[in-house]
């Protein structure tokens, strides 16, 4: 399990990763924290003749306040947002999906650009930027753009990211304060993929669901928003039969793929269940 | 006596001798990441052999065009079958007299088979040659279902054996057949079915696995042509049986093949076998004159190298209605993959899986083995238990669980009452064992006591009726598994690999200042020897145990045995090492009457010395007998103390144990938790309690992977899905559960020490216990049984096809 | 190719060398340096045998080129000893506690352990389990594993540690 061979370029800017990159056209990867590329070089599933590496990029780092979105870096690794107070604070899902992401090691390496520019369907930051309703900030060639993250899932590992462009930072919106929230995942074991998992943002008033949000990994070959499921529980206290609803109308949206994790229909059926779980969760911890 | 004379505690402490916990002396190398294994090992002008392998499962190989790997730079051969022709190798026999394909010849019979050996100069330029290697395959149907191998127009896979009626253990019934092996008195056990008040039958299956150690299989080959000489270091369990096998198939005189094995990286049944990559690599080395390195990959390591189980056993209990066992009649299908290339000893083709009466007292068996070809990876070796008993203790253990569910009985209890008793052994089965020595009842009742196994009970009673009130969707399974091992292969009588018997080895040399040095044909791959050796010389001659170095590995310096695997080292090599101390212990005890000028039966052995009887004072320490023994002999005595012992052992040893496993499972998601596993053992005398409960844990967490998920599996057309560790399930220490252990002791009455050997217990044992746990969550609602493995999917899947989840 | 000339920081003493760029760190470690203690066990990011700390973060050296580690700060196990030679308190956790037996997984649970005892210093035993869940043993059971950090904590702490191996 050895990669092909490859040119490596290190650029020091983002202007220069992009001229590299559209310079070199299809032969070149950009390559982030590298736990699904490599990999996939080291099956030769992937034989790039050009790897722009990102790590020389001093800007690609960090998280920042802007108004009322917090900005992160899309080289910001997942031990990195694990250790922020400010996303402990404002946005706990994200830290606690990030502790379900691979393992320590993976984490330290893992970013999260990486995890939502590749499009593979069992990444778990792609749901959650969904469900937080992020945009992603994507430079090119022909300058930068801002993609929600709701547009930028095409098809299992295709995006809108076009030739040339990188994604450089996710902003995100925080939360209202006193929100609750709840990533539930099921998975066989420690760096595994998801089986099937929900993310949930709410908020309650009056012990009722006032506003909600709904995302899976997983279960198709992009994430998704479950919207109808999220507009079934607002206004409800998340009696049984409401949560059955959700739980059902996130299930019709879902077409996983069978494989070692189980057939379709269970897939399906523990994908409504982490919906269930992640909405009880969730209000539980709204304030 | 002063007040620095030591007391009698700490001479025997300062030993380290049997009974203790030695801190091992492996650890201090290993701590440091001075181990020294396979792939450490860096040889002058050393190449890298890599192969190219199939992606079909059964393919016609029209074509092999090498011209483009042979561009790539530092590419500079390509073996193929046609070349290892030219020396005759392009088969190799196997372990259980099948032979094998070294490379694709005409056919590939399973996915990812090796096809090509692409040698270069390091590792990155072989692998970049075996992408230009261009193979034309014609896919022809593959045969997954070992059910449907036998069928009239089954494909045929082996064209080899066009015509052959008899194979290496008889006749042959079905081109795709290998053997049929049958044991006990079938007219007997059909007699007891006739007359039977209950029976039970049930098709038990143990699925196919793979014991995967954290190191892959690996070797170096380096032929020197001047000397005509061939140096082989590998990650072998049996390094001599190696030498002999490569002597015999390559041709070479025995004692110009040097194999060393180093350390090993785990083993766990993986590294008993012969594998192409060992043939390649050595014909490579022949070839270019240079030495030649192979290393395994972790997909091909799961995909190729020897897998094991994959043994359908359909199996019949027949009882009184008060639940007393009368009969018991198992058919096995064994799915062996292209080649039997299984690793038992000659005579056994299904190992002995003829324990499979367990540890009850059935007055009559009948057990029938076929073998059968599939496309898939050949093998059979024996993960962590002795040959084929895991299987067997899976099979009576779950039998018994469902007989006691039909006879409404708790299963602790039909055990019990069905157990061998004490003043029974030494026992003969109905299925041709003797059973050197046990205590069931004890083992079974310390285990019922410890765990409050009663209380667990009516726990489960009112969860199952919260359960059916609607109150909780959680369901809780007790796992009971009292197993019975045969280990310690084996007399020469009836154990033999390649007609070598199956005896171990030790050869002692003590040193002039009180030291020595101990040589063994086994060989460790992370059970400690390296320690538990010299506790057995320190406890036997009375030298402390650090001052004996425990070698092992090298064939040119250490006696020849048969390896370790089925947890036989301790009891073969234990008691060869126990023998050759007692010869030195002989010698020792003459020098010292000579010395002391008495007699020798006037003499006593004390701690660490000789003492002269009734006279305490006149005294002479070994240390100083070591001194003597180079010195000063008796006239007439060879100096020197030096003792070497070939153990062929009279019987099998016996251990076995009783476990529990208690188990939650959602019902809705099908997720389990273990919440307790407490394992009592009893391997007889306990050589180092440190080691031993060490691999009761490890033997614990790779029978709750097994049971739980850990599948090699192929998919209908062949492929393998679970090629890698995403998908191979191989628990994290967040998965694995925690593990409570306990003991008795039974002493073995025929071995020198009275050790049993425990290494493969726990999984042998263990498998039960989670398999039955699961399957006693389920059974209040109708279930009987639920196949291995039981993991998140499956436990959803049971609990929806019993209606308790919509 | 064309070889890239690397130099970086491993074990306290600066090293050099040229590589490929696919060349992989572990191979680098391994082969260049000889610095066999780092292991290779599944080359998928697994099992984390050839896991080496580097600036400070436990990486699986397998899923890393060396280009990459051009003027990083490395420490494998084999610098994990006491200055003076003698066995870490890891190290010594280990042996007391029956925490290996065939050593492969061990350098890369060492160094992991290592990194983890650094951030948090008095560990749970479930943050122990979840610190370690990048590393695969087949032989331990993970037992005597989390007693060996946990021996390794108290030493680093000054408290006394009691429970034996198991």
């Amino acid at each position: 399990m050895i990669p092909g061979s490859f040119s490596y370029h290190r650029p020091a800017s983002v202007a220069d990763a992009v001229k590299l990159l559209s310079d070199l056209g299809e032969d070149a990867r950009p390559l982030a924290g590298g736990h699904s590329l490599v990999p996939m070089m080291k099956l030769r599933l992937a034989t790039p003749a050009h790897l722009i590496d990102l790590h020389g990029i001093a800007t690609l780092k960090g998280i920042r306040r802007d108004g009322n979105n917090l900005v992160i870096g899309a080289m910001t690794t997942q031990h990195e947002l694990l250790a922020s107070e400010e996303i402990s604070q404002a946005m706990p899902i994200l830290h606690e999906a990030a502790l379900l992401i691979a393992d320590p090691q993976v984490r330290y390496r893992g970013t999260i650009g990486g995890n939502v520019a590749n499009g593979d369907p069992g990444n778990d930051m792609p749901a959650l930027m969904l469900t937080l309703g992020a945009t992603y900030r994507l430079e090119g060639p022909g300058g930068s753009r801002e993609v929600a993250a709701s547009d930028f899932y095409q098809g299992a590992y295709f995006t809108t990211l076009e030739p040339g462009e990188i994604l450089t930072s996710v902003s995100i919106p925080v939360p209202a304060a006193g929100h609750g929230s709840a990533y539930e995942k099921l998975k066989r074991k420690v760096g595994d993929y998801a089986t099937a998992a929900a993310a949930v943002i709410l908020t309650m008033a009056s012990g009722k669901v006032a506003t909600c949000s709904i995302g899976l990994t997983n279960v198709h070959e992009t994430p998704l928003l479950a919207a109808d499921a999220a507009k079934a529980v607002i206004g409800t206290s998340l009696d049984a039969a409401t949560l059955k609803k959700a739980a059902a109308a996130a299930e019709a949206i879902m077409a996983p793929a069978a494989d070692a994790r189980g057939p379709v229909e269970y897939r399906k059926h523990v994908g409504g269940i982490m919906v269930t779980r992640a909405l009880q969760r969730a209000a539980a911890n709204a304030k | 006596m002063n007040d620095l004379t030591p007391t009698r505690e700490q001479r025997e402490a300062a030993l380290e001798g049997m009974g203790c916990k030695r801190k091992r002396v492996e650890d201090i190398r290993f701590t440091q990441g001075k181990g020294n294994y396979v792939d450490d090992i860096k040889l002058p002008g050393m190449l890298h052999g890599d192969f190219v392998r199939s992606p079909h499962p059964h393919a016609r190989v029209k074509k092999i065009d090498d011209s483009e790997a042979l561009k790539v730079p530092g590419v500079l051969a390509v073996i193929t079958a046609e070349t290892l022709k030219t020396v005759n190798l392009a088969w190799m026999p196997t372990l259980a007299g099948d032979v094998q394909m070294v490379l694709a010849d005409g056919k590939v019979l399973f996915q990812n088979q090796e096809v090509a050996f692409v040698v270069a100069t390091d590792r990155y330029a072989a692998d970049d040659g075996i992408n230009k290697v261009m193979v034309e395959y014609e896919p022809l149907a593959p045969l997954v279902d070992p059910f449907k191998s036998m069928d009239s127009d089954a494909p045929v896979l082996r064209e080899d054996l066009a015509g052959k009626t008899t194979g290496a253990h008889g006749p042959r019934k079905h081109h795709n057949h290998i053997f049929e092996w049958s044991v006990g008195d079938r007219e007997l056990t059909d007699a007891a079915f006739k007359k039977a008040e209950v029976t039970i039958k049930e098709m038990i299956s143990y699925h196919r696995t793979h014991p995967s150690p954290l190191e892959t299989c690996q070797c170096v080959c380096a032929f020197d042509k001047i000397k005509g000489e061939l140096t082989i270091y590998g990650t072998f369990q049996a390094p001599h049986v190696i030498r002999t096998v490569v002597s015999l198939i390559a041709k070479l005189p025995e004692q110009k093949i040097h194999v060393i094995s180093p350390d090993i990286g785990g083993g766990f049944g993986n590294k008993v076998g012969a594998y192409p990559g060992y043939i390649c690599a050595a014909v490579a080395s022949i070839v270019t004159g240079k030495p030649v390195k192979w290393v395994e990959d972790r997909i091909e390591n799961l995909t190729a190298t020897s897998f094991a189980r994959d043994y359908h056993m359909t199996t019949e209990i027949a009882a009184t209605k008060d639940g007393k066992v009368t009969g018991l009649r198992v058919h096995v299908l064994a799915d062996h993959g292209a080649f039997d290339a299984c690793a038992d000893p000659s005579k056994w083709p299904a190992g002995f899986f003829n324990i499979v009466t367990g540890s009850y007292d059935f007055p009559t068996a009948h057990l029938a083995v076929d073998g059968v070809y599939t496309n898939k990876a050949p093998g059979g070796v024996a993960y962590r238990c002795s040959f084929r008993v895991t299987e067997a203790a899976y099979c009576i253990e779950r039998a018994m669980d469902i007989l006691a569910q039909k006879l409404n009985m708790d299963p602790a209890e039909l055990r019990l009452k069905n157990f061998i008793k004490p003043e029974q052994f030494p026992y003969h089965s109905a299925l041709g064992w003797e059973y050197d020595s046990g205590d069931y009842h004890t083992a079974m009742r310390k285990m019922m006591e410890t765990t409050s196994y009663a209380a667990l009970r009516k726990e489960q009673a009112d969860k199952r009726a919260a359960f059916k009130r609607g109150e909780t969707r959680e369901i809780m399974g007790l796992g009971v598994s009292f197993f019975t091992e045969i280990v310690g292969a084996g007399p020469s009588k009836n154990c033999d690999i390649l007609g070598i018997a199956m005896f171990d080895s030790c050869e002692i040399r003590m040193h002039p200042t009180g030291a020595g040095i101990a040589r063994m044909g086994t060989k460790s791959q992370g059970q400690g020897h390296e320690t538990t050796w010299a506790q057995i010389i320190a406890t036997e001659i009375g030298i402390p145990a650090d001052n004996i170095m425990v070698e092992e590995g090298n064939t040119d310096t250490a006696p020849y045995g048969l390896g370790t695997y089925g947890s036989r080292s301790t009891p073969v090599a234990g008691a060869a090492i126990a023998m050759a101390a007692r010869k030195i212990k002989a010698k020792a005890q003459m020098i010292a009457a000579y010395k002391l000028e008495v007699h020798e039966d006037d003499l006593e052995f004390d701690i660490d010395g000789f003492r002269v009887k009734g006279l305490p004072e006149r005294y002479m320490s070994m240390k100083d007998i070591c001194w003597a023994a180079y010195n000063s002999v008796p006239p007439g005595m060879e100096p020197g103390l030096e003792a070497v012992s070939y153990y062929d052992p009279p019987n099998m040893t016996y251990p076995f144990g009783a476990y529990l496993c208690v188990m939650d499972i959602d019902v809705d998601t099908g997720v389990y938790k273990v919440r307790r596993f407490y394992a009592l053992d009893d391997c007889g005398t306990r050589i180092n309690p440190m080691i031993i409960e060490g691999q009761v844990h490890g033997g614990l967490t790779e029978a709750f992977a097994i049971a739980m998920g850990q599948e090699i599996r192929y998919d209908e057309t062949g492929n393998v899905v679970t090629g890698s560790f995403m998908d191979f399930f191989m628990p994290t220490a967040v998965e694995t559960p925690h593990w409570e252990t306990d003991f008795t002791v039974t002493p073995s009455p025929h071995h020198p020490i009275g050790a049993k050997g425990v290494g493969e217990s726990p999984n042998v044992g263990g498998v039960p216990a989670f398999s039955n746990a699961v399957n006693d969550a389920f059974s209040f609602l109708g279930s009987r049984h639920i196949q291995m493995p039981h993991d998140f999917w499956r436990n959803w899947k049971a609990a929806k096809e019993l209606g308790a989840v919509a | 190719m064309a070889k890239t000339h690397v130099t970086m920081k491993v074990n306290g003493a600066e090293v050099e060398g040229l590589v490929e760029p696919r060349t992989l760190l572990v191979h680098f470690i391994r082969e260049n340096l000889q610095l066999t203690g780092t292991h290779i066990g599944c080359e998928t990011t697994h099992c984390g045998a050839c896991t080496v700390d580097i600036d400070g973060m436990s990486v699986k050296s397998c899923t890393m080129f060396a280009v990459q580690a051009q003027g990083s700060d490395i420490t494998t196990v084999e610098g994990m000893a006491n200055a003076d030679g003698t066995l870490s308190a890891l190290q010594e956790g280990f042996r007391m506690m029956h925490g290996l037996q065939c050593g492969f997984c061990t350098p890369g649970m060492i160094v992991r352990a290592h990194r983890l005892l650094k951030e948090n210093p008095s560990p749970s035993e479930q943050e122990i389990r979840m610190g370690i869940s990048g590393n695969i043993c087949r032989c331990t059971g993970y037992q005597n594993i989390v007693k060996a950090i946990q021996y390794a904590s108290a030493k680093i702490n000054g408290v006394e540690f009691r429970e034996a191996a198991e």
